[in-house]
Order: C-alpha cells, then sequence, then structure tokens
C-alpha cells in the first residue's frame, strides 16, 4: 500500500496532492479548449492527448493506479495514436474552414456549454460536499490491482464479457464493411505468373522504354520499333498515344 | 539465497532528498553513459561481425568517438524547414527522449544497500504498477516519432512515422501479453517484487525427488520470453523491424528532416529506448539483479553492491542480442512484419497465457487428477496433429512431358542435357594452329 493510497483514503488532500491538483487542472482545462479551438486537426487531438494525460494522473491521485496507467496506455497510446493515423492519412493541410453555417451558432454553443459545466460543476459540487469518502481502504485492501480483478470477474463478470463481445462485433463489423474478399483462384502465384509470361504471344522481355528511338524523350512520346511503327507498349497505360506534330518538335528559336 | 536483501514496497518512499537526487541522477548517468558506450559498442561490434576494425582511433579502442560526433552534432547548422509545424517539430524529439529516461526510474538496479548509513533499495522507485508505467511510457514515446515524421512537412518523414504508429501498435499488444505470463505468476506489477519472486524456484517433486526448478521467468515462462523479446525490438525500432527509418526506402525516414542537436536528441532517445528495454527485459525475465547459477553459489552474491555488476553484465548482453539482430537480418517488408505481428505473435500469446491459467489451475489438485487434466489434453492435441489429414499432393508431369505440352510458338528452350555445343571459332582456331614440334614418344593428342 502506498502512501497516497492511505491519504486519499482518509479523506484528507495532502499538500502534494494538492499542488498536482492545482497544476494539472488548468493543464487540462486548457486541453480541452484547446482540443476544440485548435484549426488544425492534429493540434486539436494533441491537446487531447494532454487532458487525457492529466486525467491519467488524476486517477494515479485519487488512489486508482491501475486505472490511471490503463487510461494512457489505451486512451492516449492506442486510441489517439490511431487517430492521429487517419489525420495524418488524410491529410495534413485539411484545415477546418472557420465559416459559420448557422448563424449565431458559436456563441450559443460557447454559452450552453458554459453554462451546461457550471450547472454539472455546481449540482456535483453541492452533492458531494461533506460527504466523506467512504470504503476505498477496503476496496484497495489487497491490492488496488487485485481488488479491480476480484470484481471484474465475480461482480461484473456478465457486463465485462458483453462488453468484450459488442467490441468484438464491432470490429468484425468493420473488418467486414473493409475487406476485399479474393478468392483462391484469382490469386496467381510466381509460377502461373511466369507460365503466363512465357506463353505465346506475350513478349517475356522488357518493354521498351519511352522515348526511345523517338523525337522526345517524354514519357509521353512512345518508342519507334526498328519498322518504324510506333509501340504502345511503351507508354503509361494512362497516357494517350499521340506522336508530335513537326512544330512541337522543330527547334525553339530563342529570339523573337 | 538471501531474501532479505530484496526490498519490497513498503521499503519505498523513506529517503532524504539528496538520496532520492542522487538516485535520479544515477539513472539519468546510466541513460547517458549508456547511449555513449551503445553506440560505440554497436559500432565495434557490427564491424567485427563485418570483418572490419570499426572505430579504433579516438580514444582507447575508440571509445571517445561517439563524444566527438556528440560534439561535432552540436556544432552543426539547425535547419527547420519552411513547411514544418514548428511547435510540435520542436518538441518530437524532446518527448522522445523524456519518455526514453524516464522508464529507467522504475527498474530496480539492485537490492538494499547501505549508502551513507541509510537502507536503500538501488531503485528511483517503485509503485504497485510500474510495469504498466514502463508501457505507457513506451506508448507515449511512440508519439516522439509519428509527430516529428508529421511535423516535418515532407514526404519520406511522413511516411516514416505512418509506419511507425502501426507498428508500435500492433507490436505493443503482443507485448502487453506477454508480460501477462508474468503477473500470473509473480502475482504483482510492481518491478521490485518480480524481481524478489524470481529470486526463488518452485518447487517441484519429481519420482520422489525434491528439485528447485530455476526461478527466472525466461526458463519458466521461454515462449513469452520469446514473444517479449521480438517485440520489444519492434517497440524500439530496432533492426529488422525499422521500418519507420528504413534508409534504403525512407531516406532517414521519420528523421529525414532533422539535424544538429535535435537529430542527437532523436539517436538519444533511440539507444536510451534500446538499453531502457534491455534493463526491462532483465527485470521481468532474466532475474533482475540476481547472479546468475555459477555465481549464485556464492552467498555473498546477493547482497551488498554485487548485484549492480550482475545486472549490467545481463544488460550488455541483451544489447548484444540487439546488436547482433542487426548485423544479422534483413529488414522485413511492411506486410510481412505486421502478418509476425498479428498472425504469429498475438496468437501465440493468448494460447499460451491461457494454456498457463489452466496449468496454474491444476496446479492445486491432487497428483492423479492433475495428470489427467494435463495428460488427457496434451494427448488429444497430439493425436489430432498425428492423425490431421494432409493435402494429397497433384501428380506432377515430367519434364518431358511439360515440354510436350507447349503451345507452338512458345519461348525457346535451352537444350535440356545441358551440353554446351562446341563453339565454332574454336574449331576454326585448332584448325588453323601451327602443329607444335612433339617428341615423339609423348602424348601427341590434340586438345
Amino acid at each position: 500500500m502506498t502512501t497516497s493510497t492511505v491519504l486519499a483514503a482518509t479523506g484528507a488532500v495532502s499538500g502534494g496532492e494538492a499542488v498536482a491538483f492545482w497544476i494539472l487542472a488548468p493543464l487540462a482545462l486548457a486541453g480541452a479548449i484547446g482540443m476544440v479551438a485548435a484549426r488544425n486537426a492534429v493540434h486539436s487531438a494533441l491537446w487531447l492527448v494532454l487532458t487525457m494525460l492529466s486525467l491519467g494522473v488524476f486517477y494515479v491521485l485519487q488512489a486508482g493506479p491501475f486505472i490511471g496507467m490503463v487510461q494512457i496506455i489505451v486512451y492516449t497510446g492506442a486510441i489517439m495514436m490511431l487517430f492521429l493515423f487517419v489525420l495524418m492519412l488524410v491529410g495534413r493541410d485539411a484545415s477546418d474552414s472557420l465559416i459559420e453555417v448557422l448563424r449565431g451558432q458559436r456563441i450559443a454553443a460557447i454559452g450552453l456549454g458554459i453554462g451546461f459545466a457550471a450547472l454539472l460543476g455546481s449540482g456535483i459540487h453541492r452533492a458531494t460536499q461533506g460527504t466523506p469518502p467512504v470504503g476505498l481502504e477496503q476496496a484497495n485492501a489487497g491490492g488496488n490491482v487485485q481488488g479491480i480483478a476480484r470484481l471484474l470477474f465475480t461482480d461484473y463478470l456478465f457486463a465485462f464479457e458483453l462488453t468484450a463481445a459488442l467490441l468484438i462485433t464491432a470490429t468484425i463489423g468493420g473488418m467486414i464493411l473493409a475487406h476485399v474478399e479474393r478468392r483462391k483462384e484469382d490469386k496467381r502465384d510466381q509460377v502461373a505468373t511466369m507460365k503466363a509470361r512465357f506463353a505465346p504471344g506475350n513478349y517475356p522481355g522488357p518493354k521498351p522504354g519511352p522515348g526511345v528511338f523517338a523525337t522526345s524523350s517524354s514519357v509521353a512520346t512512345p518508342a519507334r520499333l526498328p519498322d518504324g511503327r510506333l509501340s504502345d507498349l511503351s507508354t503509361p497505360d494512362i497516357l494517350p498515344l499521340r506522336e508530335l506534330t513537326a512544330e512541337e518538335t522543330s527547334l525553339k528559336g530563342t529570339e523573337k | 539465497m538471501n531474501l532479505a536483501q530484496a526490498p519490497s514496497l513498503t521499503d519505498f518512499g523513506h529517503d532524504p532528498w539528496w538520496l532520492i537526487l542522487g538516485k535520479i541522477v544515477f539513472a539519468f548517468v546510466v541513460a547517458l553513459l549508456g547511449t555513449l558506450l551503445g553506440v560505440w559498442f554497436e559500432r565495434r561490434v557490427v564491424g567485427f561481425m563485418q570483418v572490419r576494425p570499426g572505430p579504433n582511433q579516438l580514444g582507447p579502442f575508440g571509445l571517445l568517438q561517439t563524444l566527438a560526433d556528440g560534439l561535432k552534432m552540436a556544432f552543426k547548422e539547425d535547419i527547420l524547414p519552411r513547411a514544418a509545424d514548428k511547435v510540435i517539430y520542436f518538441f518530437a524529439p524532446a518527448i522522445s527522449m523524456i519518455c526514453a529516461v524516464t522508464m529507467l526510474s522504475v527498474i530496480p538496479f539492485g537490492p538494499m544497500v547501505s549508502v551513507f548509513g541509510h537502507q536503500t533499495p538501488l531503485q528511483v522507485t517503485d509503485v504497485p504498477v510500474a510495469v504498466l508505467v514502463v508501457l505507457a511510457l513506451s506508448s507515449m514515446a511512440v508519439y516522439g516519432i509519428v509527430l516529428a515524421g508529421w511535423a516535418s512537412g515532407s514526404t519520406y518523414p511522413l511516411l516514416g512515422g505512418l509506419r511507425s504508429t502501426a507498428q508500435l501498435i500492433s507490436y505493443e499488444v503482443a507485448l502487453g501479453l506477454s508480460i501477462v505470463a508474468v503477473f500470473m505468476l509473480s502475482g504483482t506489477m510492481s518491478t521490485s517484487e518480480i524481481v524478489a519472486a524470481q529470486g526463488t524456484g518452485p518447487q517441484l517433486s519429481l519420482f520422489g525427488a525434491d528439485i528447485t526448478m530455476p526461478g527466472w521467468y525466461a526458463l519458466l515462462l521461454f515462449p513469452s520470453f520469446v514473444i517479449f523479446f521480438i517485440s520489444i525490438v519492434g517497440e524500439t525500432n530496432r533492426p529488422p523491424f525499422d521500418l519507420p527509418e528504413a534508409e534504403s526506402e525512407l531516406v532517414a525516414g521519420f528523421m529525414t528532416e532533422y539535424s544538429s542537436l535535435k537529430f542527437a536528441l532523436i539517436m538519444l532517445s533511440e539507444y536510451v529506448a534500446m538499453v531502457a528495454m534491455s534493463a526491462f527485459t532483465v527485470t521481468l525475465f532474466l532475474g533482475g539483479w540476481h547472479a546468475p547459477w555459477p555465481l549464485s553459489i556464492w552467498s555473498g552474491a546477493n547482497s551488498g553492491w554485487w548485484p549492480l555488476l550482475w545486472f549490467f553484465g545481463k544488460v550488455v548482453l541483451l544489447v548484444f542480442v540487439f546488436v547482433w539482430l542487426r548485423g544479422t537480418l534483413p529488414r522485413l517488408r511492411y506486410d510481412q512484419l505486421m502478418r509476425l505481428g498479428w498472425k504469429v505473435l498475438i496468437p501465440i500469446s493468448l494460447v499460451w497465457v491461457v494454456v498457463l491459467a489452466w496449468l496454474r489451475t491444476v496446479d492445486d489438485w491432487e497428483t492423479k487428477s492433475r495428470l489427467y487434466a494435463v495428460g488427457i489434453p496434451a494427448g488429444i492435441l497430439l493425436l489430432a496433429a498425428m492423425f490431421w489429414p494432409s493435402r494429397k499432393p497433384q501428380p506432377q508431369p515430367t519434364l518431358a512431358e511439360q515440354v510436350e505440352n507447349r503451345p507452338p510458338g512458345s519461348f525457346p528452350l535451352p537444350p535440356m542435357d545441358l551440353q554446351v555445343p562446341p563453339s565454332p571459332r574454336t574449331r576454326r582456331m585448332v584448325a588453323e594452329r601451327e602443329p607444335a614440334n612433339v617428341p615423339a614418344g609423348q602424348d601427341s593428342e590434340e586438345v
């Protein structure tokens, strides 16, 4: 049992705890505000990371070291990292536009948000004021981790399993939606690829490079075969085959 | 083994301030010296493996080479790309560095020692969830790499950062699952108590004789140890899993745009992470500061300051394995990396944890039912493996048949008997050669 657990159990706020709170609480709040206010999506995610980290430390201070560490590992380490992954895939310049679609929406949202926070905060403050914390000592009696494990595998086993089933279902659903099924016959192994390559009618050697024996070194200029024909093998499929006109290939004068 | 030397959680938090400061400075010095010597060690060992000397000019055995490189780096121009996100670009190396160094704070370097009359454990601090602290720090260290890649504002670093997100999340799952086995056996998440739990091996009565098994989890939980070590190689971005900085594909990956001291910080954090993760492995699986077998016969091996030597000996051994892997294995492809993580490491860890839980459950039963409980599933598995229907091999057509069946107009084949026809040029030259004056009686056959 660490000293912090004992202190939190008695309901007293130690000096260190108070200092940690008054440093981390403004940081957590700043993170929350910054997350909404930041224009860049990655900055938003990072502000949220700050809030989550502060919350993790708060849990540790409140004699829940396990849940605090799990908060940091799962939320900041895994979930926000996946967010960042998606944001980075989308691109770094994808900033929100500042045009207000609904007039007065921002003011109304700020007002309602502050009002809701005040209501919630004052309500919880009034409800819990003067109530001594009870039962923390007993809950953490055999160690914090062991206490949580005992509850999870006895009283809350069914709820825990239901949550796990829900998450697994969501994961499998996501995979089914995103997965492209390829049948076994459609996959060509190396032997089949080589057989197709050397089958009659297919030229097994490298394709003629674009611009070989051509009038220009452009990728779009097709190669000229020895008999003078143009080879459409030499140009990428997405480019249309065209030959430059005499005017295009003629030397451009440097003077006007 | 003297267990009174092993600290427990109650031994922490009684140190005076100067001792705490001293321990923190000690951990920091371990990190910095680990980098300084680690880079030298890696270059020398890789040099030895590639049959070349490696750095050998500055100082004895080239020991000061890293110091010189570090000084040179400090005087380089610090480049800030125009497209970079300035604040994040600045902070990203610091995030990696802070996380890597902080990991060392929960590593037990040794047992209780006496420092100026104070009995104190050789560990900065310990908490009931110390192992999770290391996991949390290693998951936060990813941010340094990812943000460095993103904030550089160019393509190669971004690709490196993208690779590292997916890689590190996948390998963290395998890492966490392999530690579960350690938790199950030791019954605690505090690093000092895990080390203490490895001090005594379980008693095994086999055919009437009591045998003390070795207590190290690397032997008791061998599958977990292997998976854990593979995962930390992936977690520290070391070869063969160094895809985020793959030099042959991405220039230098996430750190392409970094220069000067920021680059030095990134290098520093990589080596500190390697040392810290090696120390973490030693703590979890290799008995921490406990002396290895032939040394442990000496009764004083596990008390006083000696364990520091065993601990760092094991850490150097693991760092050597890191370097060895780098010198031996080619880099994995991205899909191979993901397949190894998700289709090999994670399923094996899950099955192993279930098997271990079953073994732990039957541990309390009486011998006969325990034998049934372990023997019957093992027998079923063996029988299933023996009689599992194997796929009938398709009759392979002979080479002559394959040649016969080729469609007309196919690519010409070389002669099947592989006999090289004599070159017409050689034949002509031999015919034109003047006959040599060969004395009679000797071998006059023309070549």
